[in-house]
Parts: C-alpha cells; sequence; structure tokens
C-alpha cells in the first residue's frame, strides 16, 4: 500500500490544519480541514504521481476521505507499492 | 395505471386547483405587499400537500419526488413566491424522509407532520460564511440532560415568521470544524427569532425571508444522526435545485405564454395582417425549450439514481446537477426578457393581462439564491477531474 506517498501528496495539496503525521490512516482528512477545493488537487496529483485515472463512480467524497480510502482506492486500481 | 401513478395523479390535480383557483388570484398582491402567500399555503395545508412525501408507512402519500417537482412547475407558472415556499418546505421533507436512519423520534416527527401538516422552514445560510453552505460558524452546545442549545445569525430566513419547524444547520459541537456540520429539527416552540432586517426586495417578495438570530433549545434526539455533508450531497443540494430549476421553468413558461397571448390577441385584431413580434415569440420558444429540455433531462438523472446513494456522490453527478441550477437560473430571465420584448410596452406594465415584470423580477433571485458564481467555481475545479460529463 503507498501510503507513506499518500501522505506526501496529502502534505503538499490538501491543505490540513494539522499536520497529516499527526493523522492515523483512517482519520478523517475533511474534518482535518481538508476542503473539497484542496480535494481536487489532492485527486490530480494522485493522478499525476501514480499515473492513473479515477473512474468517476471513484470520485467522491468517501474515497478521498482518509489515507486508508486513498491507498484502497490506488490499490484497486492496480496501484503497486511505491 | 399504477397505484404509484394514480396518488401522483390524484395530487397534480389538487395543486392544479390551488394554483389556478388561488395562486394566479393573490399572486399580485402578494408582490405588490411582499406578503407571505396564506391563503395558498392553506389551500395546500387542506389538500395534505405538505406531507405529500412523506412515505406511506409514517401516514404520508407517498407521492415521488417527480411529481412535486411538476406541482413545482404548476404553482410556479401562477405564482412564484408561493411555489418557492412550498419547494423550500418539500426540500425539507425529502430532506427528513431520505435520512431517518431508524430515528423513533424523526419517524414520530414525520407523523406529526402529516396530521399537523406542519410548515418547515431552512436555516442553512449564515453570516461569516462567505455564502457556503457546508461552512458553520454556530456550534450546537449540549446543555446537559439530552438536550442542546444553540444561537445562529441568519441572513436571511425565507418565511421563518411562518414557519411551524425550523431545520437549522450547526457545527456538531463547540469544538468542530466548520466543516463538520449536523442538521437540526427546531420547533417553532422551543425557538425564539429575534429579525435583524427588513425584506423589501426586486422579486420573490411574497417568501418573506428577512434575517433572525436563531436562538433554541432543542433534545439530542433532534439532531439528524447522518453528517450534514452526506446529507446536503445525496439530498438536499440535488432536491433544491431540481425543485427550484421547475419553478424557473414554470415561471418563464408563463412569460411565455403571455407573450403568446399578446401574439394572438394583435392577430385577431387585424385578420390577415403579419404581426411583426411573431417571428420573437419563435426565437422565444427555441429558448423556453433549452430550459425546458434541461430540467426535464435532470429530473430524469435523478429518477435513475434516486436510490443509489453512491451515485448520488459521485462528483459526476454533482457536476450535474450544480450545471441544472447554473443553466436553468441563467436562462429563465433570459426568456422572461425575451417575453418582455415581444409584449413591449403592455408587458412592461404592471397591470396588463401580458404583464411580465414580476416573472423577470422573481427569475431574477434564481441566481442569486445560493450564488452562481460560488457554484461555477465548484464545477470549475469538479471539472479538472471528472471523466464523464
Amino acid at each position: 500500500m503507498p501510503s507513506a506517498a499518500v501522505r506526501d501528496i496529502v502534505k503538499e495539496h490538501g491543505r490540513l490544519a494539522v499536520d497529516v503525521e499527526s493523522l492515523s490512516d483512517d482519520d478523517s482528512l475533511y474534518e482535518a480541514g481538508m476542503t473539497s477545493h484542496a480535494s481536487v488537487n489532492v485527486m490530480l496529483a494522485l493522478e499525476d504521481a501514480f499515473d492513473v485515472e479515477f473512474p468517476d463512480e471513484m470520485l467522491k467524497r468517501s474515497v478521498f476521505e482518509s489515507v486508508a480510502s486513498i491507498s484502497s482506492a490506488l490499490a484497486q486500481l492496480d496501484v503497486k507499492a511505491a | 395505471m399504477t397505484v404509484a401513478a394514480d396518488r401522483d395523479a390524484a395530487f397534480l390535480a389538487g395543486i392544479g386547483e390551488v394554483a389556478d383557483a388561488i395562486a394566479a388570484v393573490h399572486a399580485d398582491d402578494v408582490d405588490r405587499n411582499a406578503r407571505f402567500p396564506v391563503e395558498t399555503i392553506d389551500a395546500l395545508r387542506e389538500q395534505r400537500a405538505l406531507s405529500a412525501l412523506v412515505p406511506a408507512e409514517y401516514g404520508g402519500d407517498a407521492v415521488s419526488l417527480s411529481a412535486v417537482a411538476q406541482a413545482c412547475f404548476v404553482l410556479g407558472r401562477r405564482c412564484g413566491a408561493s411555489a418557492m415556499v412550498f419547494a423550500m418546505h418539500q426540500i425539507q421533507v425529502a430532506t427528513i424522509a431520505r435520512h431517518l436512519d431508524g430515528s423513533a423520534w424523526f419517524e414520530d416527527y414525520l407523523r406529526e407532520l402529516v396530521s399537523d401538516q406542519r410548515l418547515i422552514a431552512s436555516v442553512t445560510s449564515e453570516a461569516g460564511t462567505g455564502g457556503d453552505m457546508s461552512r458553520s460558524v454556530a456550534a450546537l452546545t449540549p446543555a446537559g440532560d439530552g438536550r442542546a442549545t444553540f444561537e445562529k445569525q441568519a441572513p436571511t430566513v425565507s418565511y421563518g415568521a411562518y414557519a411551524d419547524d425550523l431545520l437549522v444547520t450547526l457545527r456538531a459541537h463547540p469544538d468542530a470544524g466548520g466543516g463538520e456540520q449536523v442538521a437540526v429539527l427546531a420547533r417553532a416552540g422551543e425557538t425564539t427569532l429575534e429579525q435583524t432586517g427588513t425584506w423589501d426586495p426586486l422579486g420573490m417578495r411574497g417568501t418573506c425571508s428577512p434575517g433572525y438570530v436563531v436562538r433554541a433549545e432543542v433534545a439530542t434526539d433532534q439532531v439528524m444522526t447522518a453528517p450534514f455533508s452526506s446529507i446536503a450531497t445525496q439530498s438536499m443540494v440535488p432536491v433544491s435545485h431540481l425543485l427550484w430549476a421547475h419553478i424557473w421553468l414554470g415561471i418563464a413558461t408563463d412569460a411565455f405564454d403571455r407573450a403568446r397571448a399578446f401574439i394572438r390577441a394583435a392577430a385577431r385584431r387585424a385578420p390577415g395582417e403579419p404581426v411583426p413580434a411573431a417571428v420573437r415569440l419563435s426565437h422565444v420558444m427555441t429558448q423556453l425549450s433549452l430550459l425546458r429540455a434541461e430540467v426535464r433531462s435532470a429530473m430524469d438523472e435523478w429518477v435513475e439514481a434516486e436510490a443509489d446513494r453512491e451515485r448520488l456522490s459521485t462528483m459526476a453527478f454533482a457536476l450535474h446537477v450544480n450545471n441544472l441550477k447554473l443553466a436553468a437560473s441563467e436562462q429563465a430571465p433570459r426568456v422572461c426578457q425575451q417575453a418582455m420584448g415581444v409584449c413591449g410596452i403592455v408587458g412592461f406594465k404592471n397591470d396588463t393581462p401580458y404583464s411580465i415584470g414580476r416573472h423577470l423580477r422573481d427569475s431574477m433571485s434564481a441566481s442569486l439564491m445560493v450564488a452562481n458564481e460560488r457554484i461555477h467555481q465548484t464545477n470549475a475545479g469538479l471539472l479538472l477531474i471528472a471523466k464523464e460529463v
């Protein structure tokens, strides 16, 4: 699971109110201050970094809720640990 | 016909009577005096229309959302403000009924809504949020013994003074972030409204929507279980955009009908003579049909998706339902203005059978109720990432 790489992207683009390292993989990024605008930038950066495209059915709030949910979405898209 | 189709047809027959016999009669007075359309809302209560969307197991009529949207169109053709009060109430009912999550308090509330035909207003806007409904400043504050209090500065509460109950968005607790919201149903008896402004707007004058400081003490059972972010995405936002768009289509359709009546009268006065403005009417029809097509296709998409919460949560769906709001709110005043151009001065005057001033003014509220620029900004972000639009 590319959890560390996901954390780097969330740190850079998620505009959290707290340090991402203070969150567990399951903590809500939205509750940590990620706006929907910031979440779009996170998605774009993930697509770029892992060379994937999230299909429309994956583009929803719950998929980008936490580091764990993002990692599992990437796993479904066959992204190997980066 | 199926039972469901029968129910929808019976409901719409009743709405049609209220629209023609009552809403149409009082529309100009409601508009001129910026007063609540009390006759229309009372008549809708008598028809049990306020509980139309309540599921049958709680005593409601289980009317479909398509039929309620059609009712917004029918009422919108006769009185935009009456239609807007009706629509905003139905949005709150749909929101509650779709997110009961087994709450006994809300199930009992729906039964009471049916028997008393209670009118629900919404308190979603708030000073200090820049018009962003997905953030709150005011917080629900525990008061012990399963009670909680709040105080919210609301810049507009439509028909707040006439509502029986209020559905209010708040931060979930005093330490919650601005986006961590809940929806709370506060009843009139436990709420005080301190009016903070006046109400003398350009259009939709009968909605009576001044600002208030809203204070209440409620039981914690009155807090909806689901986070407001999912309630908004899966129900409140799409249902709002669908019902509003049907009203705007209704207003634009009546503006077009008045322009058509004007052309027909002119043609009758001088049989065989060409009516120069008739060609302009044909141009208005192309614009009206674009509006109608957008509204109908969005409704079809909802009917396909309404039970599929995952699909409703996708960005693709959000894009479409936002686009409906943008397209319809920009197109409806365009149709009204062009229809006024067909009628000329008799459309501009307020006291002719072809008056279109009220339609134009009412339709101009459309791009402001949730500001279009904010929605365009959201969609601009979604377009960066969505695949199929």
